[in-house]
């Protein structure tokens, strides 16, 4: 186990150090002390290595992550995974706005709630929320699975397109192009096999199914109004 | 008197007003083209160097030398990239454009010792291999965005508007999207693409200075990293980029194009380059960071002349998108029956969104695609490139100038007021700078 304490050592030679393991590196458990909310931590790395980062982070760490197992045993900022490409990324605490912003593979895991946006732009990327979400969350979300074990705030996947959320709480209200669509068996193995593989708890039978509904897909003047 | 009286045409309704509110009325749905504003806009036509004579001496043509090389991104990358030429290709996308007009113009810049840009929709393996120096844009929709990527590019721009259409995302609509392209973007193939016009994790310089720590630290501090903004409010936008950390500025006035934007936001929305290079220059003076943190100037630039006028006024470089396209073949006279079939003709066509461009540059259309002889189309660039490049020189060399950037607004005066106000520089024959 390698220590890293950022009150000694700077982000930049943290993710450089990081940036440089080869990919036969031994050094594959890593733990990170004193991260005091800074920014861009872990930020492009491409190895399978584990870090877990003992506090809370500020904006965008593990961004643009492929292949690490990161865990964040406190809050994380804006843009946890922004753009996440694979490996997988969990904060035991809280996330604030656009986790998972753009993520194009990989697994993000939020045990507690995640603010505004969580997933806006999503493509490929599967998020697993233990608590609730903020509004816009999914916001043009085009591919991937956003499973919400709470409620989801207002405008939930406002101009969807391919990608599918899972809510088990209330829903405040749908955003554009978004509508409520059966859940068949395959969806509920599909949440089954989320929640399984990230120990949150949930009852994939109570989970409902959102999906574009693909009115928006070409430009018409009768859909003008749906914005 | 003999005959029918003139035909009296209103100013306020001419016959394309006519047609635009009847067509309107008929589709319900505003127009959505390509290319550029077409209005009238005050320009560098209406600036003109003053060359030497007694109290300035002119260097001599063809023997003296003149130079044009410029180094961008010095500020805080690792690698800053040194250009040759200070002319380099705007961002345009693979999808919007095809990939041999993407390939073609990556060789010509690459020939000049340029850059190429990518766009909205990734970086596709032909345009980095055809670019010695690729510029990788990080837009607001993502598409394609990876790391790979982001390591294989020679400098990163994050985009946050485009001339054409400050405050609007991209589009691209159903006939361009074909499996290739859907992939790249993660849509359905076929769908109305409309991209966001906002960042998805960051709004305002606060957050972008964090955005673009991040891209440094996933670049490990080697890619110089640009902001493009639209210009709307230069002053402002200027000003926030550098303290937002941005190695470089690309500044897009309104005259720049698109391959897709509503027309009434092509024509009504920005301001034109002119006023916005003098604002950005001003506002990067009042920082103390002209000449340290380069300004690229797009929107309209056509040729030399336009090229020594701009780095006058203070550009570091120019950016061009339409006029390299015009350079490939767009507009040019032939297969002038596809021009009609879209309802245009040769010289006025602005039908980039269709799909069915009739010179194979803005099409992913395979049989148009072919009409674009790659190599053929390469040089052209390449020589249109080089033509403005030995304008620029021979009026930088009559103003007595031995490197482009020693051109000044001293060496300029307005031919009208309006010119004169939006530019900083003086009437012509007079010293009076409106509005100073």
């Amino acid at each position: 186990m390698i220590t890293v304490d950022l009150e000694l050592a700077t982000v930049r030679e943290l993710n450089q150090r990081l940036h440089d393991l080869p990919p036969d590196t031994n050094e594959r458990a890593w733990t990170i002390v004193n991260p005091g909310g800074r920014h861009a931590l872990l930020a492009g790395l491409t190895r399978p290595v584990s870090i877990t980062v003992e506090g809370h982070v500020g904006y965008y760490c593990a961004g643009m992550n492929e292949a690490a197992e990161i865990v964040i045993d406190g809050h994380a900022g804006v843009g946890v995974a922004e753009n996440i490409m694979s490996g997988t990324v969990r904060v035991r605490g809280n996330a604030s706005q656009a986790a998972g912003a753009s993520g194009h593979g990989g697994l993000l895991v939020i045990e507690g709630d995640a603010s505004a946006r969580c997933g806006i732009s999503m493509k490929g990327v599967d998020i697993v929320v233990g608590g609730s979400v903020g509004h816009m969350s999914a916001f043009m979300a085009q591919a991937g699975r956003l499973v919400v074990c709470g409620d989801a705030g207002g405008d939930l996947g406002d101009s969807l397109y391919e990608a599918v959320i899972y809510v088990q709480g209330r829903v405040t209200s749908l955003g554009a192009d978004c509508e409520e669509q059966p859940m068949a068996d395959a969806d509920r193995a599909a949440v089954a096999d989320l929640l399984a593989r990230t120990g949150i708890p949930g009852d994939p039978a109570r989970f409902r199914r959102y999906g574009s509904a693909r009115r928006l897909y070409h430009f018409h003047v009768d859909h003008a109004d749906a914005y | 008197m003999d005959g029918h009286p003139p035909l009296r045409r209103s100013a306020s309704f001419p016959p394309e007003t006519i047609h635009e509110i009847q067509r309107a009325a008929a589709e319900g749905i505003y127009e959505i083209r390509g290319f550029g504003a077409k209005r009238r806009l005050p320009s560098f036509d209406d600036l003109v160097l003053l060359g030497a004579s007694i109290s300035r001496y002119p260097l001599e043509g063809y023997r003296e030398k003149c130079a044009t090389d410029v180094v961008i991104g010095a500020r805080f990358a690792k690698k800053p990239l040194h250009l040759k030429i200070p002319i380099t290709i705007a961002g345009m996308s693979f999808g919007a454009l095809s990939a041999t007009a993407k390939t073609a113009l990556g060789r010509a810049a690459t020939a000049m010792g340029t850059t190429t840009t990518t766009g909205d929709g990734g970086m596709t393996d032909e345009e980095r291999e055809a670019s010695s120096l690729l510029v990788y844009q990080v837009l607001p929709s993502r598409y394609g965005l990876n790391p790979r990527d982001l390591r294989r590019a020679d400098a990163i721009e994050v985009v946050v508007g485009q001339g054409a259409k400050p405050g609007g995302g991209g589009m691209l609509l159903g006939q361009k999207i074909t499996e290739r392209v859907a992939g790249m973007r993660v849509l359905p193939a076929g769908i109305d693409q409309r991209s966001a016009c906002r960042h998805p994790d960051w709004t305002g310089p606060d957050d972008l200075a964090i955005k673009i720590q991040e891209l440094r630290e996933i670049t490990d501090w080697q890619k110089p990293i640009y902001v493009k903004v639209a210009a709307a409010r230069p002053r402002y936008d200027v000003q926030l980029s550098v303290k937002s950390g941005a190695d470089a500025i690309v500044l897009d006035g309104m005259q720049g194009g698109t391959g897709a934007t509503q027309d009434v936001f092509i024509e009504h929305v920005g301001i034109p380059t002119l006023p916005a290079l003098r604002e950005a220059v001003e506002a990067l003076q009042e920082l103390d960071m002209h000449r340290k943190v380069p300004l690229i100037i797009s929107g309209g630039i056509r040729s030399g002349a336009d090229v020594a006028k701009a780095l006058a006024m203070g550009a570091d470089a120019v950016s061009i998108g339409t006029a390299a396209l015009i350079a490939l073949d767009c507009n040019r006279p032939i297969h002038v029956a596809d021009y009609a079939a879209l309802g245009t003709a040769p010289g006025a066509c602005h039908h980039c969104q269709t799909g069915r461009c009739p010179v194979g540059i803005a099409t992913q259309d395979p049989a148009l695609e072919a009409r674009l002889d790659v190599d053929a189309a390469a040089r052209r660039v390449r020589n249109y490139l080089s033509t403005m490049v030995l304008e620029a020189q021979t009026l930088a060399r009559a103003c007595g100038k031995s490197h482009l950037h020693n051109l000044e607004p001293e060496d300029l005066a307005a031919l009208t007021m309006e010119a004169a106000a939006m530019a900083g520089v003086p009437l012509a024959g007079t010293g009076w700078i409106p509005g100073r």
